[in-house]
């Protein structure tokens, strides 16, 4: 399915979304308040479940952070980018790890190197790094003289 | 082995498995809740072996961060670095010459051959025999000199380089390659009559670790791990890349979800990439191994996405470029650390004794989850 027959079907059912021609798929724009209910019904969308979450990452743009879920069909091969703009002073977000289980480490992993929190996440610690670690190495403010080289 | 004996307020034993255990097959450690010999939970515990791949990429640039990508999955380091040589020629809209695609994909099998073959021999270790493991490495040494000879290394090859692939192929490598299709067709049915066959060893993987569809899709499960449990995702099957779409080769799907279909699917594997190989082998075509590219290697701004099928599954490669010569956010999807997040969920309910057998068919190479 082409992204323009994507988007049509999609700001059906997510009339809040914004929507963005950058990169091969189509990237919807969420608000952080609207993700848990937005994530519901793309899961359970009948004809096309996206019931796949293949990628969940962060992007740290120095004014905010960018929540990143790549999503896809297992049956019918679409996929879709979903983005959330989170405040870098406050990074919140709710969690999907009941919609998509594999979200569970993804969102420790990005705890760990963002600092996003996740609310009402079954199991929010550090993974990669000890627990005692201090700041998040994925920021682009972050500085650590002695573990860090710089090119 | 076992470092520290707690018990939790319920009276239920915890231990740890690793970070130094023969069966994790690197540094993985394992807290383990026990009723019994009854597993209530495993919790792995990650980073020992995190190296921040993905912070050192933003400093590198385009042509140096492939790299670090061969210490990640180190056992299908060429279809790493394919990942990333794709990605990168996607943000610049590189054509990669004829020749090159077929070495790609010709080094890709051979690699997803050794790691099986590999994974077959440490399995069979794992549940307590040895022998194939030496009946595994007679096959996969042969590869190994193979890649050496072209590549110069044996495991973290760097071969393929954004525009095709760093140097061409060595004159014996088509001879070497044929050589190893007669030692493997002639000896393949001993793995059968060694280990599949085997009744104890059917006993232990048969309903071990039984991973449904819709976990399997839910948990982001991918490669040979979820295709036992019948969910199809062999991306080279699903989204097409190099010259894949016009190769003759089999999906393999198993849909009894435990360690024996996952156990099969691999070693099913092997003989598709085998078929793969032969239909490449004698069809190398002429000319440049490499296209011609810029020394300095600038993506448009953009975001970059692609995915390969690795050994283990679906390896994805994001690229968030603002127009310089190194990346702005880079980060590796990596097989392993989806498929381990499913090891708390098949082993649950099951004995200790089965945990060796349910996490050795899920073929978890530790670098590739640290990262």
């Amino acid at each position: 399915m082409s992204n323009e027959e994507l988007k049509t079907i999609i700001s059906e059912i997510l009339s809040k979304a914004s929507f963005e021609e950058t990169g091969e798929w189509l990237n919807i724009g969420l608000e952080a308040a609207d993700w848990k209910e937005s994530a519901q019904k793309l899961r359970n969308f009948a004809s096309m479940p996206f019931n796949f979450l293949f990628c969940l990452t962060c992007i740290d743009w120095k004014t905010h952070f960018t929540m990143v879920y790549h999503l896809r069909s297992t049956t019918t091969l679409d996929n879709i980018v979903v983005k959330v703009k989170l405040d870098r002073e406050k990074p919140e977000i709710i969690t999907v790890s009941d919609i998509w289980r594999g979200a569970e480490l993804f969102e420790r992993e990005v705890y760990d190197l963002f600092g996003v929190i996740f609310l009402e996440h079954p199991d929010l610690r550090r993974l990669l790094l000890t627990d005692d670690w201090v700041g998040y190495p994925l920021r682009k403010d972050y500085e650590d003289p002695i573990n860090m080289i710089k090119l | 082995m076992v470092e520290e004996i707690g018990k939790t307020a319920e009276g239920d034993l915890i231990i740890n498995v690793g970070p130094q255990h023969p069966a994790t097959h690197g540094v993985l450690h394992l807290i383990i809740t026990l009723n019994g010999e009854t597993i209530k939970k495993v919790e792995p515990h990650l980073g020992y072996i995190h190296r921040s791949i993905e912070k050192m990429c933003e400093s590198l640039t385009y042509r140096q961060f492939i790299y670090t990508t061969s210490r990640m999955d180190y056992l299908s380091a060429h279809i790493n670095n394919h990942a990333c040589a794709l990605t990168v020629e996607k943000g610049l809209g590189i054509e990669i010459p004829a020749r090159a695609q077929v070495i790609r994909v010709l080094m890709d099998e051979l690699t997803r051959i050794a790691s099986h073959e590999l994974w077959w021999g440490a399995m069979a270790m794992d549940l307590g025999a040895f022998t194939p493991f030496f009946h595994a490495f007679r096959e996969r040494e042969t590869i190994n000199d193979i890649m050496e000879e072209t590549c110069g290394a044996r495991l973290t090859m760097n071969y393929m380089v954004p525009g095709g692939v760093m140097i061409d192929l060595h004159p014996n490598f088509q001879n070497r390659v044929k050589n190893f299709l007669t030692l493997y067709k002639r000896k393949i049915h001993e793995y059968d009559e060694l280990v599949t066959g085997n009744i104890i060893f059917q006993n232990r993987m048969k309903g071990v670790g039984v991973l449904s569809k819709e976990a399997a899709i839910s948990f982001g499960v991918t490669g040979p791990a979820a295709r036992g449990s019948g969910v199809s995702c062999d991306v080279r099957k699903l989204y097409p890349y190099e010259i894949y779409n016009s190769l003759e080769f089999d999906e393999i799907l198993e849909t009894e979800g435990d360690s024996f279909a996952r156990y099969m699917v691999r070693l099913r594997e092997m003989n598709e990439s085998i078929k793969i190989i032969e239909q490449l082998i004698d069809n190398i075509p002429e000319g440049d191994f490499q296209a011609k590219t810029k020394a300095v290697l600038k993506l448009p701004k953009g975001e970059y996405y692609q995915r390969v099928e690795t050994a283990r599954g679906e390896l994805g490669v994001y690229i968030v470029s603002e127009g310089g010569t190194t990346p702005y956010r880079i980060k590796f999807r990596s097989p392993g650390f989806s498929n381990l997040s499913c090891l708390d969920h098949i082993t649950r309910g099951g004995k200790i004794g089965d945990l060796i057998a349910s996490m050795g068919t899920l073929d978890l190479v530790i670098p590739d989850i640290d990262r």
